[in-house]
């Protein structure tokens, strides 16, 4: 029984990546038919000797580690802020009264509109697509961390102060596990606007990267290498979503929609 | 006599096991109510309540809903202030009872369901948290509402009783001197009901902490209460002392004949009260 759910398992796991191979075959048979222009889209095994030639150089891993980079660091300042402002609007009327109805102005901005003004005040300097990034990534982390606490089931709260629990105590063991729900659901979508962010960015003004790395190729007509860019967004976006959903499934095994697949196990 | 009496027993380490020894530590706190009134805005909910429950005493406090019982419960808990009035734990002062010493359960089993069983049980002990052996208090507790065996599963595959059985367990695993039920038993079905009474009159018996329980069901009030309580608009209109002996045969002519009389009276007040 346990090998016949492990292998469940695994053709369930391989499940996800049956379409994009689908389609990878099928792309190549119709490059290698010669209906596919190279001109238009490469074949995706020239994109993959792209790949290895650009690897070779050192410039593929060199601006792989510059997108990321950036990436995580404007991820870190804008997450960081966002979540802060979301705990203390979330705990204390006052601190909301003073920031939340600013901050849903600023929201309201798209902040890729900003760009001409970014590159006026850093340059194409990494400055810019941090603040970008961390621009991006704040809304949603302070407006999901901040609704989470806001919706901690107040009948939880009011037991926590009958059974004596001090303020802090009360923070850490029923309303933070509360509302990491909601937190986890801005983190899921803060990195995908992270992504979003850094490609926009990376294409309009940048001296590395994978967004430059693109638009350099383009200035060649090196369609390869701008097909390879793009799926290596494509990549790096799955793996921080993975990442995501890893991590929510470990901090809230507790949650009932999550409590599926360990019943699989069993 | 059952794991926690022993425990209690071993942990005093009397030289003569004299429960009155036992008593004067940890039984249960009279509590003396003076005119308690307690008003949200015009709307006055308690008109001035005096009520002495004797050390130890279980009494059931029936009522309609809105009549202003559960607004009573919240304010001996500390979770409300009253307008005016008085109310005190033992000899203590007013409005306080030492820490720890009073605990409540819901009406819902309000268990945290990010904790497991015995995490929820052990959010009981308070500050005591710390204490060398919390956890195992904590898992005799369990055991005591027989439940042991789920202490690592998550709240959220416990069946109904069973939750609010933890719910229980919390209650009193801090061994509280005052334990107030906020009809802990109203959503559960009525096999589950009597034997969760059961157990509730059985830790009462082993313990003596002075219970309050709010209830709608007028047989489980004479089933468990020392005195039943009714509360009309704001004020205690009947205090009917049950002196049958225990454990109650629900369905004896004695119990019929105090639920018949109860019942009535809620229905005299009622009409003779504001519509019902």
């Amino acid at each position: 029984m346990k090998l016949f759910s492990a292998l469940t398992r695994h053709s369930e796991n391989l499940m996800q990546w049956l379409l994009p191979v689908g389609i990878i075959v099928v792309w190549e048979a119709l490059s290698l038919a010669g209906l596919i222009p190279s001109r238009i889209l490469p074949a995706p095994t020239a994109v993959i000797a792209a790949a290895w030639n650009l690897t070779l150089t050192g410039e593929l891993p060199r601006n792989i580690w510059v997108s990321f980079w950036r990436a995580m660091v404007g991820f870190v300042i804008g997450g960081g802020i966002g979540f802060a402002l979301g705990l203390a609007n979330g705990l204390s009327r006052r601190s909301d009264r003073i920031f939340d109805s600013t901050l849903q102005m600023i929201r309201n901005i798209p902040h890729l509109a900003l760009i001409p003004l970014v590159i006026l005040w850093f340059g194409i300097d990494e400055e810019a697509k941090i603040f970008l990034v961390a621009l991006g990534v704040f809304f949603p982390i302070y407006v999901n961390t901040q609704h989470g606490i806001r919706t901690v089931d107040p009948q939880l709260i009011e037991m926590g102060q009958a059974y004596g629990m001090s303020p802090t105590m009360l923070f850490w063991r029923v309303i933070l596990p509360g509302a990491l729900p909601s937190i986890f659901v801005g983190l899921r979508y803060a990195l995908g606007i992270m992504w979003l962010t850094l490609i926009v960015a990376e294409t309009i003004s940048a001296s590395s990267g994978i967004g430059y790395m693109a638009m350099q190729a383009r200035e060649f007509l090196l369609v390869d290498v701008v097909v390879l860019s793009i799926l290596i967004y494509a990549l790096l976006g799955k793996l921080a979503d993975s990442t995501a959903r890893l991590l929510e499934r470990w901090c809230l095994s507790w949650h009932p929609a999550f409590q599926r697949s360990r019943e699989l196990d069993a | 006599m059952t794991v926690l009496a022993l425990r209690r027993a071993n942990e005093f380490a009397d030289p003569v096991p004299a429960p009155s020894a036992v008593d004067a530590r940890d039984a249960g706190l009279a509590v003396t109510i003076q005119q308690l009134r307690k008003s949200f805005g015009r709307n006055q909910v308690l008109r001035g309540i005096d009520l002495h429950i004797a050390s130890g005493e279980f009494i059931t406090i029936v009522g309609r809903s809105g009549c202003g019982k559960s607004t009573l419960l919240r304010l001996l808990l500390g979770l409300d202030r009253p307008s005016s009035g008085h109310f005190r734990f033992g000899d203590g002062t007013d409005h306080a009872a030492p820490r720890g010493a009073i605990r409540m359960m819901f009406q819902e089993p309000r268990l945290l369901p990010w904790a497991s069983v015995l995490a929820n049980v052990e959010v009981g002990l308070g500050k005591e948290r710390g204490v060398a052996n919390a956890r195992e208090r904590a898992r005799a507790t369990l055991g005591e509402v027989g439940l042991d065996d789920r202490r690592d599963h998550w709240p959220a595959v416990l069946s109904g009783g069973q939750k609010q059985r933890v719910a229980l367990a919390r209650a009193l695993v801090s061994r509280p001197r005052v334990l107030v039920f906020d009809e802990p038993l109203g959503a559960l079905d009525a096999l589950t009901r009597i034997s969760m009474q059961r157990l509730i009159e059985r830790v009462w018996v082993d313990q003596r902490f002075t219970a309050i329980m709010v209830t709608h069901d007028v047989t489980e009030a004479i089933t468990l209460a020392d005195r039943v309580l009714m509360i009309e608009a704001g004020e205690i209109t009947l205090d009917q002392r049950i002196d049958l002996p225990r454990p109650r045969e629900r369905g004896s002519p004695e119990v019929a004949a105090l639920e018949g009389s109860i019942l009535r009276a809620l229905f005299r007040n009622a009409g003779a009260g504001e519509d019902a």
